[in-house]
């Protein structure tokens, strides 16, 4: 297993210098640049700005020294349009947020999304599954720039218990509605996989067995069931908490949270070329780690899986 | 006193498309330390008479009648109480030894909490127990073996290992629900053995459900021949391997292919079992029967004991049954059938039907 881990993360180096090098070519084929302005800038000064951030070498040459610079001194760069903020500050700022309210939600639309699903599958075709099914399809047809207004209405507006956004880590006040509005839909697709899961399992020759040998049904569910129904639940769960935690844009736009959401939408917009990879890179790490995460799990719950 | 007694027993399965009476009116007994077969091809109700009992029907299923297991009533009863006699009196084993271990467990684990959980063991106890268990079904290393998944085990290994889980608890009856089925012919005979000495140092009842006719004249004391649902006919195994009396029966036995049968078509029943969501007005075994004869399409023929120990659900005369067992051939069968078939050519239906029927392994046990 050591090994296997081992071997994954040598895998994972090759697999974000593609992601480097493909990234920066399509962000340096899109038309314009971070100095595309309406007003065009005087040919000289436009000359003067490239060469400082090194944009009249060839492509390959700033690829290698983007690369160098990352590899010798963990300097993604400065940010084209924040001259005074380097794309480590940006990150540095606006990740812990996204990770804090991201991580909530997470474990918030696990949680309640499992619980919904195997509740809906133990009592299958009843009132509670129905109940269960019925809020999920709710949670899930809510976009959340249509939740997130909802939920200020209603806690902001109406009852004036949260702030209407902003962001403070020592209050946590400020984080509920983004939790909420970020964390439903995820809830809801969590709680079908879950259900459908629960359904093939609950009705799987080893179940019959494990009721056969006289065990009460709690202890059915939750040592003989619970386990392989996870299997399906968990595979999606490796790349939506990367999404969670990376942040929606919709959030930080939504909530003024100061996330890197916003920023990496924002730095496409601009063409702020060293945010766009900083972001790139950091979503494409997390997603490699989160994936082997989830192998490593699967090899856990399932015996038959050997790497 | 029997040991488990069956009285009027139904089982009804609701689905989108109507009700299925899988199982109808069902009237057995069981002795202490008894064989008995439970014999009919797939989807006559066999296997869900024996989920019934345990009270393991799918959700959707409905079991009424009566099931005393040692005097107390048990089909329908609280989980609490089904609990109580599940493993520790009746235990079961299941046809798919493949699935019906939980292949996310170890072995040890799976066998250890029967006993944690019935007799009350701490988890060594339990483990070393399980180790003896899996010694008396001839598992070599079992010490070793124990720790293992189910999928390190082959199928037959797993068979032996199930087997082993269900005796536990000494349990009174085992109900083998297809044993051998998914296992290779070699496999089959070694289990059957395995069984077969098992019960006997034990001291338990079984109740076998097979398809196989082979399996039950080796193991059986007694037989019940089950189609559409119901018993069409019991009674004590040599009797009724020698002088089958249900036209089905016959069916059944005859489809069983001969070692000295060269070149021939293999035989089979023709037509192919009855749609159990609008099962027939009459017998449901008329449509295929070469003894049909009026009143076998509108009324069903009660389970009328006709010698010692034995009963048949047939209105056709009982001589006739007896007299034309040797001239039952696919032929005829046709031809009652009104079918225009080519007879070199058995209809589709009938191959896919009879075949489960008629797949033994071991044959001419009963000559």
């Amino acid at each position: 297993m050591f090994a296997y881990i081992m071997r994954r993360l040598a895998v994972a180096v090759p697999t974000l210098l593609l992601l480097i090098v493909f990234s920066f070519i399509l962000m340096h084929l899109a038309p314009g640049g971070p100095f595309t302005q309406e007003r065009e800038l005087p040919p000289q000064v436009l000359a003067n700005l490239n060469a400082k951030y090194g944009l009249d070498d060839p492509l390959w040459k700033q690829i290698i020294n983007y690369i160098w610079g990352i590899v010798a001194h963990f300097d993604f760069g400065p940010s084209f349009v924040y001259p005074d903020r380097s794309v480590n500050e940006l990150i540095a700022a606006g990740f812990p947020v996204t990770l804090t309210y991201g991580s909530l939600a997470f474990v918030a639309a696990v949680a309640m999304g499992v619980g919904l699903g195997v509740v809906a599958a133990i009592w299958h075709n009843s009132f509670l599954d129905y109940l269960a099914v019925g809020i999920s399809i709710g949670a899930q047809v809510l976009p959340n720039f249509v939740m997130a207004p909802i939920l200020v209405l209603i806690f902001t507006l109406w009852y004036g218990l949260l702030p209407g956004g902003g962001w403070s880590f020592n209050d946590p006040s400020f984080w509920i509605m983004p939790v909420i509005a970020l964390g439903t839909s995820y809830m809801a697709s969590i709680a079908r996989i879950t259900r459908s899961a629960m359904l093939e399992v609950l009705g799987s020759n080893h179940i019959r067995t494990a009721r056969a040998k006289g065990m009460p049904e709690h202890r059915v569910i939750l040592r003989h069931a619970l386990k392989p129904a996870m299997l399906p639940v968990i595979s999606y769960l490796g790349p939506v908490f990367v999404s969670m935690i990376t942040g929606s844009v919709v959030i930080d736009i939504y909530f003024s949270t100061g996330g890197i959401g916003k920023a990496f939408v924002d730095s496409a917009l601009n063409r702020d070329y060293a945010v766009m990879m900083g972001v790139t890179i950091l979503v494409g790490a997390l997603t490699i780690l989160f994936n082997l995460i989830v192998d490593v799990l699967y090899a856990w719950i399932d015996p038959k899986i050997r790497y | 006193m029997a040991l488990l007694e069956i009285d009027n027993l139904s089982v009804r399965f609701a689905t989108n498309d109507g009700e299925v009476q899988a199982v109808n009116q069902v009237n057995l007994s069981v002795d202490p330390g008894e064989t008995l077969g439970i014999v009919g091809e797939s989807g006559s109700g066999k296997s869900q008479l024996s989920f019934a009992l345990m009270g393991l029907l799918a959700k959707n299923g409905r079991a009424s009648g009566s099931v005393r297991f040692d005097g107390q009533e048990i089909l329908n009863a609280p989980p609490r109480v089904l609990n109580r006699i599940r493993a520790e009196k009746i235990a079961m084993i299941f046809q798919d030894p493949m699935t019906s271990l939980n292949p996310y467990m170890r072995v040890s684990d799976q066998m250890a909490e029967v006993l944690t959980l019935h007799k009350g063991m701490s988890k060594r106890q339990a483990v070393a127990e399980a180790v003896q268990m899996l010694d008396a079904v001839k598992i070599p290393d079992a010490r070793g073996r124990v720790r293992l998944y189910p999928h390190e085990f082959s199928g037959g290994m797993r068979q032996r290992v199930m087997i082993a889980m269900a005796l536990l608890c000494r349990p009174q009856l085992l109900i083998a629900d297809e044993p051998t089925t998914a296992l290779d012919v070699t496999v089959q005979a070694q289990i059957m053995t395995l069984l077969a000495d098992l019960q006997r140092e034990f001291g338990m009842a079984m109740i076998l459900i097979t398809h196989d006719l082979g399996v039950v004249a080796g193991s059986c004391e007694r037989v019940a021949v089950m189609y559409g649902g119901r018993i069409r006919e019991t009674g004590p195994v040599g009797p009724l391997f020698a002088e089958p009396a249900h036209p089905y029966t016959q069916g059944l036995l005859h489809a069983i292919p001969r070692i000295d049968q060269q070149g021939e078509e293999l035989a089979a029943i023709p037509g192919s079992p009855p749609n159990m969501t609008h099962p027939p007005a009459g017998c449901a075994f008329a449509p295929r029967c070469p003894y049909r004869r009026g009143g076998c399409d509108d009324q069903r023929p009660p389970l009328e004991g006709f010698a010692p120990d034995r009963a048949r659900a047939c209105f056709a005369p009982l001589a006739d049954v007896l007299a034309g067992r040797e001239t039952v051939r696919v032929a005829d069968l046709d031809a009652a059938l009104g079918d225009q078939q080519d007879d070199q050519l058995m209809p589709e239906a009938a191959v896919a039907g009879a075949g489960m029927a008629a797949a033994p392994s071991k044959v001419d046990t009963h000559d």
